[in-house]
């Protein structure tokens, strides 16, 4: 398949490139940007006028339900086509733990069948996420895992958790972890403040995020002069993201990501018990907002990430302390990060970066551009285009999103995973 | 944010909860309660107003006071009253929860009267019973007891009269208390320009300041010329555990007794939502002393409940 794309924007962070030009795909690769190669003949051509071509997004963190429920996979990655994302990590708490290479190697057979994003999975740091015996993290590593990470709360075994980072460090796999300390988070269902308060919801309180990462860092350090890479997931307080900035100026390997909804939302939002937004980590304050948004814009944090979760809608029509936890996000991802550059006045170069290259660095990946030579992995959407999100918009098993019944802004038109289309939308009857 | 509890003409259909509820709303339920006090002392203790509408008590958390005291109202209002005690286990799921309040519906409820152990269960009944059907939240989590702060304002106001130059010192394990919560926002909603909130900082909960309430540590300094002392309910799964040491030491730090009352003013009074741990909260001399007004708060609460349910009946018309 030989593909053109003429005439569209051509946004690549990892290129600082914004212009107007041709994508040209051959044999699943980039092989021109700007100009036709010479010789190149096309087997389809894509009018790209009006439309903005980008790498395809990477999101750090999307539960794909699978394993744990048969079939889930295929939807989930239709609805991560559906959002422009071409990379999909996936974190080892499903049903059961992704701690078996046999797991491992099912899932990404049935990931290739299912032709969607690239899937990346996560390996579980300790035998069934429990905390206790290390997992065989090598073996894992050699069938696939791009890293290892304990998805809930830092175990409360810490010497098991030093261990697990040693072990980790001997083979240079990198370790993701969130900075979540149970004891201190304990029943917690709402970030700690007034809202708490006044709601009477019991409070996951900052410091169970800064002892967390105090501890992560003392530990890490612990792992030799050339510690152990680690990955911070779902970042966030402010109070946490000083911590991280005082670690990566110490030096420290250390990288990490936000979910775009603690991008856009506080723990007001929660309104009257709206168990959408019932996340973890819990919502927090606007002065926590600020810090997060001030941090991406910086680069403190590198990432933002979906934190794709698909809750049954019974499991949603809960009191908001019984509730599932999550959100779906998938599909929502691009429109969400139009909206936040557009509200803090960021180049979309500068904020696609935080879903195409940045990500790829985490993972040590060479996609996430539209460089010649790399994987054409390219998300072409329109980003004045918008859509409701609603039941019959949303592509994936979760239709638990805050945003439901809200209208978005950028519309994904064409996703491209290794130079094939894997998923095309036709333009909107409507055009204004 | 649209308040959920009122319907588009602005007027009461469901009371969840007292935070937000406009002013108006508030002292029309005080001045409706007013004229449902005599309806107790007389020989037919009853008015015609809700005849023929049923009331389901739905109490997924035991309360056989608070029950009682809403299932004497409603029949006083001539309703026919159903109590169903539902076992609410944490495990209990919410889709049992719904498909109960459905099936209730089914059956021709015209008013659920909620107790919840999760905050927002009101809430969430609320969005999704049919259009005629009111919800009245007899307690939900540790957010909101909303018929027993109006019962609280109710008695203030009986013996106090004006709220204008009111201190009110709310005293005890505030961080669980739902009626601290809504006596708080009843309080403030009436322009008490004084409100305190007293107890050791395990049990104070975030964000009280911002709302316009003063914090007090220390139970003397707490009490000082005030003119309301509520006291709450300590639980018993509080004491001995990681929020306070043991009963005896609370007692001594912020137990009501004669001489912890004596910075309060001379002629203030001294309430309770009750049950009461006499020993744990309270001195048995305070308790049964000429402050206390914790018996007539009781008697008032059939009062204000009528009240609630008689208004929220009356609204029909929902968005």
């Amino acid at each position: 398949m030989r593909l053109a794309i003429e005439t569209v924007r051509l946004v690549d962070p990892a290129a600082d490139m914004d212009r107007v030009g041709g994508l040209y795909l051959a044999d699943g690769r980039i092989v021109g940007v700007g100009a036709m190669p010479a010789g190149f003949v096309a087997d389809r051509r894509i009018d790209g006028r009006g439309l903005i071509a980008a790498p395809g997004l990477i999101d750090l963190c999307a539960r794909m339900r699978e394993p744990g429920t048969d079939g889930a996979l295929r939807v989930e990655m239709r609805a991560a086509l559906a959002g422009g994302v071409t990379g999909v990590v996936c974190p080892p708490d499903t049903d059961p733990p992704l701690d078996e290479p046999g797991l491992v190697r099912m899932l990404r057979q049935r990931s290739r069948e299912a032709a969607g994003a690239r899937l990346y999975p996560l390996g579980a740091l300790t035998a069934g996420l429990k905390g206790e015996a290390l997992a065989q993290m090598c073996t894992l590593a050699e069938v696939g895992c791009v890293a290892f990470a304990q998805t809930g709360a830092l175990p409360d075994q810490r010497g098991a958790l030093l261990n697990a980072l040693r072990y980790a460090r001997t083979f240079d796999l990198p370790v993701w972890l969130r900075p979540v300390d149970a004891t201190l988070a304990s029943e917690g269902v709402a970030g700690e403040g007034a809202v708490a308060g006044r709601l009477g919801l019991p409070a996951v309180p900052t410091v169970a995020e800064t002892v967390a990462l105090h501890t992560i860092f003392e530990l890490q350090r612990a792992t030799g002069r050339a510690p152990v890479r680690i990955h911070l997931c779902r970042l966030s307080t402010a109070a946490g993201i000083e911590l991280l900035r005082a670690a990566r100026n110490e030096g420290l390997p250390v990288t990490a990501d936000v979910s775009i909804l603690h991008v856009h939302g506080v723990d007001a939002d929660i309104g009257h018990f709206d168990s959408n937004w019932r996340l973890d980590p819990p919502l927090r304050t606007a002065r926590d907002r600020a810090a997060i948004r001030a941090a991406l814009a910086d680069g403190t944090i590198d990432a933002i990430c979906s934190d794709h979760a698909p809750v049954a809608l019974e499991d949603k029509l809960l009191p908001f302390g019984e509730a599932g936890v999550g959100a779906s996000g998938l599909e929502t991802l691009l429109s969400l990060v139009l909206d936040w550059a557009q509200s803090e006045n960021i180049p979309l170069l500068r904020a696609l970066d935080r879903v195409t290259r940045a990500p790829a660095r985490v993972l040590g990946e060479d996609t996430g551009t539209l460089l010649v030579g790399r994987k054409a992995d390219v998300v072409l959407f329109d980003s004045a285009e918008r859509w409701k999100v609603d039941d019959g918009a949303l592509l994936s098993f979760g239709k638990n999103t805050p945003y439901l019944g809200s209208e978005l802004a950028g519309r994904v038109r064409v996703t491209i995973v290794g130079g094939e289309i894997r998923f095309e939308r036709a333009a909107a009857e409507a055009s204004a | 944010m649209v308040n959920p509890q009122l319907n588009a003409d602005g007027e009461l259909h469901h009371l969840l909860s007292l935070d937000g509820l406009p002013r108006s709303i508030i002292e029309r339920i005080l001045s409706t309660a007013d004229s449902f006090i005599s309806v107790g002392s007389r020989e037919v203790k009853s008015v015609p107003l809700l005849r023929g509408r049923s009331v389901f008590n739905l109490f997924f958390e035991n309360s056989t006071r608070t029950r009682t005291t809403f299932e004497i109202a409603a029949k006083r209002l001539s309703a026919d009253v159903f109590n169903l005690n539902i076992a609410a286990s944490s495990a209990a799921k919410g889709e049992s929860l719904l498909d109960t309040i459905n099936n209730l519906t089914a059956m021709q409820a015209d008013l659920f009267v909620v107790r919840h152990s999760q905050g927002g269960a009101p809430h969430l009944i609320a969005g999704h019973v049919a259009p005629h059907v009111h919800v009245i939240n007899a307690g939900d989590g540790r957010h909101s007891h909303p018929t027993q702060g109006l019962l609280d304002l109710y008695t203030i106001r009986h013996y106090k009269r004006d709220f204008s130059a009111l201190s009110v010192a709310i005293v005890g394990d505030i961080l669980h208390s739902r009626v601290a919560r809504s006596d708080l926002h009843a309080l403030l909603a009436v322009g008490v320009p004084d409100v305190r909130a007293v107890g050791p900082l395990t049990l104070l909960p975030d964000g009280l300041e911002a709302l316009g309430v003063r914090l007090f540590t220390s139970l003397e300094q707490g009490l000082r010329g005030a003119d309301v002392v509520i006291m709450l309910r300590l639980q018993n799964e509080r004491m001995g555990g990681a929020l306070l040491p043991s009963a005896s030491e609370y007692f001594r730090k912020y137990g009501l007794t004669p001489e912890a009352l004596r910075t309060a003013k001379p002629d203030c009074i001294v309430m309770h939502p009750g049950p009461m741990n006499r020993g744990v909260e309270i001195d048995s001399r305070v308790a049964d002393g000429s402050h206390s007004v914790i018996l007539p708060q009781v008697t008032f609460g059939i009062a204000v409940r009528m009240a609630v349910m008689s208004i929220a009946a009356s609204s029909t018309r929902f968005r």
